[in-house]
C-alpha cells in the first residue's frame, strides 16, 4: 500500500498551483508604502503574456501568497511589473524584497478590461488609490492604439499629494494632447496647486460622450459605488461600466471558493466584471 | 463679445431658467478677476455674494492653529462657490484663495435676496439649484471623511 507521502507525491498537482521562481530586477518606491517591482523568471524563460486587468498570485517565501494585479505594459516582454501597497504581512514582505531577491509567481489569472472590445468608444478610466495600478496596463494599451478610440480620459483620486502613484508618467500623460487627465486628492496643504475633492466630483466635468463611452473603474468599493452613481447620472449605460473586484484568495483558479462573490468566483469570473453581472451582489452588505 | 446674459444663460447652474428670471439675475451679476494668491473672501467676513467660476482654480481653506491652512476643496471652471450669502447671519465659514488667475462672475447676495423676496418663484428656482450643489458637497464631504484610501478597507 502506498504511504501518505507517496500518495501526496503522486497526486496530480494542477500546474497553475506551482509557483514559478522569479527574481527581482528593480524596485521603485512610489510612495511611503507602495512599491513597484520589476521581475523576470529566475531561469531563462519567457514572460507569460497577459491581458490588462489580470493578476498574479505572488508568493513571498516563508510568509504567504497574495493576488496582485499586473501593472506593467502588456507589450513589454522583458519584465513583469507589479505595484504593491504594504498593508499586511505578505504585501509587506513583497515590498521588502531587494534586487536579486526571489519570489514565486502563479498566473496570469482572471478576466481582463474590455480594451480591444471597446474600439470606437470614448474611454473613461476612474481610479482610486492603488486602483491606478490595475488600470495602467489598459491605459498603455489604449495609448498604443490611440487611433482606435474616441476620447480617452483618466480620472484619478488619491488620499494626499504624497500618495499619488506613477508621478513621472502622470506628468507625461497630462502633457499628451490626446489624453485628458485629472488628478485630485482628498486632503492637502496649501503647497498643493492641484484639485482637492473626491474623485467622483471629476466625473461631472470630464469630456466624454456618455452614450458611446465605456468606463473602467478600480478602487475601494465605496468609491466604486459612488462612481457608478455619477457615471449613470451622466448617462452611461449600466452595461458600459466595468469594475475590478477584490476578495481574499487562496488557489486563484476557481477551486477553493475563498474568493466567492455572489454566485461567482472573483479569481476565475473576475476580477474585472461588467457591472450588471455583479450589481445585485454589489448592493448587498453581507457579500 | 460674450455678454453676461449669454454666459449665464448657458451655464448648467441656470440652465432652463425662464428668461424674465434670468434677466433679474443678470441685474445682480458682474465680472471679476483674481490674481494667484489673492483672497476672494475670508472666514468671518460678510458673505455678500457667490461666484460662478469661469476659468481658474480657487481653494477653500480652513486655518487651523499649529497646522496652518488646510485645503478642504478646490473649485474650478464651471463650479459654483459660496452659499453663505443665502443664510443669516451671512458670514463666510472658510477662506477662499485663487490658486491661479481666476475669472468669475460675482452675484450680489443682497441684490438677489431682495429679488427673491419679491418673486418667490425665482427664489425657489435658485434655491433648488443650490440644494443640489449642497447635496453634492455633502456627499463629497462624507466620502472624504471615510478616508477611502486609508489602510483598512
Ligand atoms: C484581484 C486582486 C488584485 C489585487 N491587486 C493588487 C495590487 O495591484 N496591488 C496591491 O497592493 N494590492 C492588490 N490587491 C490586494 C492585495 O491582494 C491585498 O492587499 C493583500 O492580499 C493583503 O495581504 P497581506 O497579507 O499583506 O495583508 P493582510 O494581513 O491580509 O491584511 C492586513 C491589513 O490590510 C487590510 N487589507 C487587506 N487587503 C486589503 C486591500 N485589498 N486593500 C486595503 N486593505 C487591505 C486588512 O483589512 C488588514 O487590516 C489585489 C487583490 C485582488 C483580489
Ligand atoms: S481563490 Fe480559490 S476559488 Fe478563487
Amino acid at each position: 500500500m502506498a504511504t501518505v507521502a507517496e500518495t501526496a507525491q503522486r497526486a496530480p498537482v494542477p500546474e497553475p498551483m506551482v509557483p514559478a521562481l522569479y527574481q527581482i530586477q528593480k524596485v521603485r518606491r512610489e510612495t511611503h508604502d507602495t512599491f513597484t517591482l520589476d521581475i523576470r523568471p529566475q531561469v531563462q524563460g519567457s514572460i507569460p503574456r497577459f491581458a490588462p486587468g489580470q493578476f498574479n498570485m505572488l508568493y513571498a517565501y516563508g510568509t504567504g501568497e497574495v493576488p496582485i494585479s499586473i501593472s506593467g505594459d502588456p507589450a513589454d516582454t522583458a519584465r513583469m511589473v507589479h505595484t504593491i501597497r504594504a498593508v499586511g504581512a505578505v504585501s509587506r514582505a513583497l515590498c521588502e524584497l531587494k534586487p536579486g531577491g526571489v519570489l514565486g509567481v502563479r498566473g496570469p489569472f482572471g478576466s481582463h478590461w474590455p480594451v480591444d472590445e471597446s474600439a470606437g468608444a470614448d474611454m473613461v478610466l476612474v481610479a482610486g488609490g492603488i486602483g491606478l495600478a490595475p488600470l495602467r496596463p489598459a491605459l498603455y494599451r489604449l495609448l498604443a492604439e490611440r487611433g482606435r478610440y474616441g476620447r480617452v480620459v483618466l480620472l484619478y483620486g488619491a488620499r494626499t499629494p504624497e500618495d499619488i502613484l506613477f508621478h513621472r508618467e502622470l506628468k507625461q500623460w497630462r502633457a499628451q494632447f490626446d489624453l485628458e487627465v485629472h488628478v485630485t486628492v482628498d486632503r492637502a496643504t496649501s503647497k498643493w496647486q492641484g484639485s482637492v475633492g473626491v474623485v467622483t466630483t471629476l466625473i461631472r466635468k470630464a469630456s466624454f460622450d456618455p452614450p458611446s463611452t465605456v468606463a473602467l473603474v478600480c478602487g475601494p468599493e465605496v468609491m466604486m459605488r459612488f462612481t457608478i452613481g455619477e457615471l449613470q447620472r451622466r448617462g452611461l449605460a449600466t452595461e458600459s461600466i466595468f469594475l475590478s473586484m477584490e476578495r481574499n484568495m487562496k488557489c486563484g483558479i476557481g477551486l477553493c471558493g475563498h474568493c466567492q462573490y455572489g454566485p461567482t468566483f472573483i479569481c476565475k469570473d473576475g476580477p474585472v466584471y461588467p457591472y450588471p453581472r455583479i450589481a445585485p451582489a454589489f448592493a448587498t452588505r453581507e457579500i | 463679445m460674450e455678454t453676461l446674459e449669454g454666459i449665464l444663460a448657458e451655464h448648467p447652474f441656470l440652465h432652463g431658467l425662464a428668461r424674465p428670471h434670468l434677466e433679474l439675475i443678470v441685474g445682480c451679476a458682474s465680472n471679476v478677476r483674481f490674481d494667484p494668491g489673492q483672497f476672494l473672501f475670508h472666514e468671518g467676513e460678510e458673505a455678500d455674494r457667490f461666484y460662478i467660476i469661469r476659468h481658474g482654480r480657487v481653494r477653500v481653506e480652513l486655518f487651523a492653529p499649529g497646522r496652518g491652512p488646510i485645503t478642504i476643496q478646490t473649485v474650478d471652471d464651471g463650479d459654483i462657490l459660496g452659499w453663505s450669502w443665502m443664510l443669516a447671519p451671512y458670514q463666510w465659514h472658510f477662506d477662499a484663495q485663487a490658486v491661479e488667475l481666476t475669472r468669475a462672475i460675482a452675484l450680489d447676495g443682497e441684490c438677489l435676496r431682495a429679488k427673491f423676496e419679491r418673486d418667490h418663484d425665482l427664489g425657489y428656482e435658485v434655491l433648488k439649484r443650490f440644494a443640489q450643489i449642497m447635496q453634492q458637497r455633502l456627499d463629497a464631504t462624507r466620502l472624504q471623511l471615510l478616508d477611502l484610501y486609508g489602510n483598512s478597507r
